[in-house]
């Protein structure tokens, strides 16, 4: 049976504060972010302005300044912060024995999308 | 075995007490136990299983043996009596290995069965193993139970020195333990700090640094890739840097994990832990489970408090009264004598999170309160952990605390005088006399008369009577005294450097220096930032500014750094970077061109192109391919050009007097030798060099930081130009005769900038700001130029290393690798 989670290997291979990317042949690429305060999070890494690669922004708290016009992303739910408005798919994530694990359906799915967005569009 | 014989409630079948069984003789196992007995001692026949030798004793007090400060007697918490009075039969040193539900019986090692009518599973959990070679050696011990205290204090009783692997709790309790001992400590730590789940940044790092005082070496960041061994026993640890650290014993405490073995073959739910309902009920009716093993609402836990509440929940559920679990908020207590370490909720900080943040550099004391809608969220406190309970129990009931906002940090006795609540009212009730400023001695009288004397700011207090100047931890109560008074009368004082402090930038680089901090958290600590770990835009200026100071002894931090100068190359609005190497004064030669020919075509950049800097930039390159690009160019004798730097940037030159018939001096050949001079070094801002041959200033030496014009007699030398988008012309700094007094008056007037600047902040504001006769003077004084140029040229020994070179040889491999391709064909398989 396959698992419903795709094990991507030791949080070690991300340093705090920075992020590293995962390619998804034939999908979309995603950002692994380990904060400062050692949580961590995966989104697309695809700034909802102009699809600047959130990987290689500054991480401060659970937000991620883009590097391309500093847009600040919220890597709780991948919503653009203060006045930006537009949101990243998130993709579900956890930590066990030291392993990351992404959801793997969101993984393909190329992730989910904030509720309250959801909502909005409705 | 058959059912129990003693019918003690009568001898009607039916009557029989129900047996109870119960797995694991630990803290969980026996308290459910006691609860149970507690509140109906008739119901049940109970047979306790323990995998360990030994009564049931108190687990957590492990780390007082191991420390010395208790003996195994004194943490005992069942003596073999109590058993026996309680008619319970305990089966220790006997591991149950299986659980047969069909026949409700368990079996364990020794081969006895015992049949059950309800069974408790409270295995607790197994320490975390790193899967290293090595792990098997003798001499790699766990930290659980008693065999691994005696085996610690076997260890510590021949001396020598012992390698604790994980900083968490568990692993610094070992540490302390066997540094009393007498062995030599070191503590490898992942993360980056102490402790990080229980702990922030500021905390992890005091912690951090009262253990080395104490003698242990702590190694964060520190990856364990091998632990060594001779002849079957281990000899050392060797950390993926190539570290190696010489070891007679190993103590792993990385992690524990819920012990679910024997629920998870008896085909019980099982998740990261035994699942278990608000009763405590696994996913079969007759078998309850408490305690680490567990997963209860989707939380495993691993202190004992929450084992309490279940076992409670339990006990009431078997006896009929059921009332429920719903889960534990927990907090954290380090026991290591003389430390005062308190967490508690949630401090990662979130949308909407407020941090509440008070330091004393003096006492050294640290604490945090996390507030989020006003209720506190979570508390993370060093040094003076008095009001732990407090806030942790103000965070359990969800107190609204609106009204003791301003006071909370202040801790309860504070917090709960009324009035005095209100910070402002507290101070005005000092007397005159109280003392203000401990670092100054400046009394409330002092101040007071200093503010009625004109001293209308902080700043302006700050300047007159001192108060506040030093460590800043009594600017809170120097506001209060500004606004009590003159009311609103207080005028703002200079801009601070960022939310974070009530210092300016002047006021933190001065502090740096005379006080000697060489460290991002000892700057906030000393001089009391309000926020845990500071923000986006002190942290790069900080990290300037203790690389400034510090040079070769500092550790530059990549994560304060913008991409561009983490990444060392200008990202590009698609992502992909440009990659401008050095061209020394604007000169190139066959074998460059031939380079960056050849990059181009290689690595298929889509365009190139002659920079405004005078060199050739090369775009579209990809991160992952930007290592092997600069190891080409490498190849070719060219070195990182910095165009993304807040560094030196591009010395541009004409051709002067080798070949032009204008030309004065050979301004081409100055320029290089500036630019060999200067490259690698980081400054506030970005900073341009230009040298021009003759007054007709082809290479625009008057709109750059520094620039030369060389005439006749000399060299002109031009400070504080700037092109961009206020166009600023240079001012005439002086004029020197020599080359290579015009290299010295650049390195001093470089490394005045570089230590006086505010960060972001180039040469042409900063000079408009300190005055022109400012830099003049400071550069005129008595062999000011030899010693500014002797420290600008000390500090370039560590920074001119080409850092293309080092990630080009593999440093920080993670910063241009995917960490994983994602094939759908293969997850499939997986
Ligand atoms: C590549 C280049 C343009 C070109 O194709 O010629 C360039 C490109 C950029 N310049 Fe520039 N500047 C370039 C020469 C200049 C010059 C000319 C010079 O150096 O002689 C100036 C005016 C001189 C000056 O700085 O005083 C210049 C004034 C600026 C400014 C305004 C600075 C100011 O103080 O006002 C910025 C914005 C900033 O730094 O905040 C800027 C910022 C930028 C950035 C870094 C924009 C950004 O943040 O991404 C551009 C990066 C492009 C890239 O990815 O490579 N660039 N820029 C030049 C690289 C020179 C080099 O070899 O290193
Ligand atoms: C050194 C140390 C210091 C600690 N300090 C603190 C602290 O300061 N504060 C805090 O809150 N918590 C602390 N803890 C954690 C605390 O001790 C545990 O949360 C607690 O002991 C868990 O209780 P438990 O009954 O679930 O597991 P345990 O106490 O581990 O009991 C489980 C028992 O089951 C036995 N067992 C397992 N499998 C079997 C089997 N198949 N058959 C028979 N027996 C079996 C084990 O041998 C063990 O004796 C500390 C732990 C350690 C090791
Ligand atoms: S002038 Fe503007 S657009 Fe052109 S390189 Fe400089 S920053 Fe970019
Ligand atoms: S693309 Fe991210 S801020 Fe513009």
């Amino acid at each position: 049976m396959i698992g419903d989670w795709l094990d991507i290997g030791p949080i070690s291979q991300i340093e705090a504060g920075t992020a590293r990317t995962l390619p998804v042949e034939g999908g979309e690429e995603i950002a692994v972010f380990h904060t400062m305060r050692n949580e961590f999070f995966a989104l697309l890494n695809k700034c909802p302005h102009k699809q600047g690669p959130l990987s290689q922004g500054i991480v401060h708290g659970d937000v991620v300044t883009c590097p391309l016009h500093n847009w600040n992303i919220s890597l709780r739910n991948g919503k653009a912060l203060g006045d930006d408005e537009g949101c990243v798919p998130t993709i579900p994530l956890k930590v066990d024995a030291g392993r990351i694990y992404l959801l793997r359906s969101a993984v393909v799915g190329g992730g989910v999308t904030a509720p309250e967005q959801n909502r909005a569009a409705a | 075995m058959n059912a129990p014989m003693n019918f003690e409630k009568g001898d009607l079948p039916g009557q029989t007490r129900e047996r109870l069984v119960v797995i694991g003789n630990g803290m969980a196992g026996c308290r459910a136990v006691e609860e149970i007995l507690a509140r109906d001692p008739e119901r049940f026949d109970v047979t306790i299983f323990g995998a360990e030798p030994r009564v049931n004793y108190n687990r957590i007090m492990l780390s007082p043996v191991l420390a010395g400060e208790k003996t195994f007697d004194e943490i005992v918490i069942n003596t073999q009596e109590w058993y026996e009075e309680n008619s319970i039969t305990l089966i220790s040193g006997d591991k149950v290995d299986h659980i047969d539900r069909e026949a409700m019986t368990v079996i364990a090692a020794s081969g006895r069965v015992e049949p059950y009518d309800k069974l408790l599973i409270a295995t607790g959990s197994d320490p975390f193993i790193i899967p290293v070679p090595g792990k098997d050696l003798e001499g790699v011990v766990t930290f659980r139970d008693l065999d691994d205290v005696d085996k610690m204090l076997d260890a510590a009783g021949k001396g020598g020195n012992a390698v604790v692997i994980g900083g968490g709790l568990l692993g610094l309790e070992a540490a302390h333990g066997l540094s009393l001992r007498g062995m030599k400590v070191t503590v490898i730590h992942l993360m980056p700090t102490l402790m990080e789940r229980q702990l922030d940044e500021a905390a992890g790092w005091l912690l951090k640094t009262e253990l080395e005082r104490r003698g242990q070496t702590i190694l964060t960041g520190a990856n364990t890739k091998e632990i060594l061994g001779e002849g079957g026993k281990v000899a050392g640890v060797l950390l993926e840097d190539g570290t190696e650290i010489p070891a007679d014993i190993v103590v792993m405490a990385v992690g524990i994990r819920p012990a679910t073995g024997l629920a998870k073959t008896a085909g019980l739910d099982v998740e990261r832990g035994i699942m278990v309902d608000d009763h405590m009920v696994t996913s079969d009716p007759a078998i309850l489970s408490v305690g680490e093993c567990v997963q209860h609402r989707g939380m495993c836990y691993g202190l004992v408090a929450p084992l309490w509440e279940m076992c409670r929940a339990l006990a009431d559920f078997v006896t009929e009264s059921p009332s429920g679990y719903e889960g534990s908020i927990t907090s954290t207590k380090l026991k290591v004598s003389g430390i005062d370490v308190f967490s508690a909720g949630d401090f990662s900080g979130g949308e909407g999170c407020e941090d509440i943040v008070m330091r004393d550099a003096a006492r050294g004391v640290y604490k945090r309160v996390i507030v989020k809608e006003n209720k506190v969220l979570g508390a993370v406190l060093y040094g003076d952990t008095a009001d732990g309970s407090w806030y942790f129990d103000l965070m359990k009931k969800g107190d609204d605390v609106s009204d003791i906002r301003e006071a909370l940090i202040f801790g309860q006795a504070f917090a709960s005088g009324g009035a005095l609540a209100d910070p402002n009212a507290a101070v005005a009730a000092l007397s005159d006399d109280a003392e203000i400023c401990g670092c100054n001695g400046v009394s409330k009288g002092t101040v007071v008369k200093c503010i009625e004397g004109g001293a209308h700011s902080l700043d302006a207090v700050r300047g007159t009577c001192k108060a506040s100047a030093s460590c800043g931890s009594c600017t809170g109560l120097v506001e209060s005294l500004l606004a009590l008074t003159l009311g609103g009368e207080v005028e703002s004082g200079p801009k601070t450097m960022c939310k974070c402090t009530s210092f300016t930038h002047d006021d933190v680089r001065k502090h740096i220096v005379e006080k000697q901090l060489r460290e991002m958290p000892q700057i906030m600590q000393e001089l009391h930032w309000t926020t845990p770990d500071g923000c986006a835009s002190c942290r790069p200026a900080l990290n300037y500014y203790l690389l400034c100071a510090w040079p070769g002894e500092y550790e530059d931090d990549q994560k304060s750094r913008f991409v561009n100068e983490r990444m060392h190359a200008n990202i590009q609005k698609d992502g992909t970077y440009s990659v401008v190497p050095r061209m020394w004064g604007g000169l190139t030669n066959p074998t460059e061109l031939r380079a960056i020919a050849d990059v181009v075509e290689k690595y298929d950049a889509p365009m190139v192109k002659v920079t405004g800097g005078q060199r050739l930039d090369i775009f579209g390159i990809k991160k992952e391919d930007l290592p092997a690009v600069w190891a080409d160019l490498n190849a070719a004798g060219m070195v990182s050009g910095h165009a993304y730097g807040k560094s030196l940037r591009t010395v541009k030159t004409c051709v002067g007097s080798e070949w032009c018939r204008f030309g004065t001096q050979d301004s081409t050949g100055l320029g290089v030798k500036i630019e060999r001079m200067t490259w690698g070094s980081w400054m506030p801002h970005k900073f341009k060099i230009a040298v021009s041959g003759c007054p007709r200033n082809c290479a625009e030496a008057t709109i750059k930081d520094f620039g030369v014009v060389c005439v006749d007699s000399g060299y002109e030398l031009h400070i504080a130009g700037n092109g961009g988008i206020k166009v600023r012309a240079t001012d005439l700094l002086c004029k020197v005769e020599t080359e290579e007094e015009a290299l010295d008056v650049c390195a001093a007037f470089i490394q005045l900038y570089r230590e006086e600047a505010h960060y972001l902040e180039r040469t042409a504001p900063w000079v408009e700001r300190v005055g022109l006769d400012y830099v003049k003077d400071k550069l005129a004084e008595e062999g000011a130029i030899e010693t500014y140029a002797a420290r600008f040229r000390y500090s370039q020994q560590f920074m001119q290393d080409d850092p293309w070179a080092k990630r080009a040889a593999g440093e920080r491999k993670d910063l241009h690798a995917h960490i994983a391709t994602v094939r759908p064909l293969e997850m499939e398989k997986a």
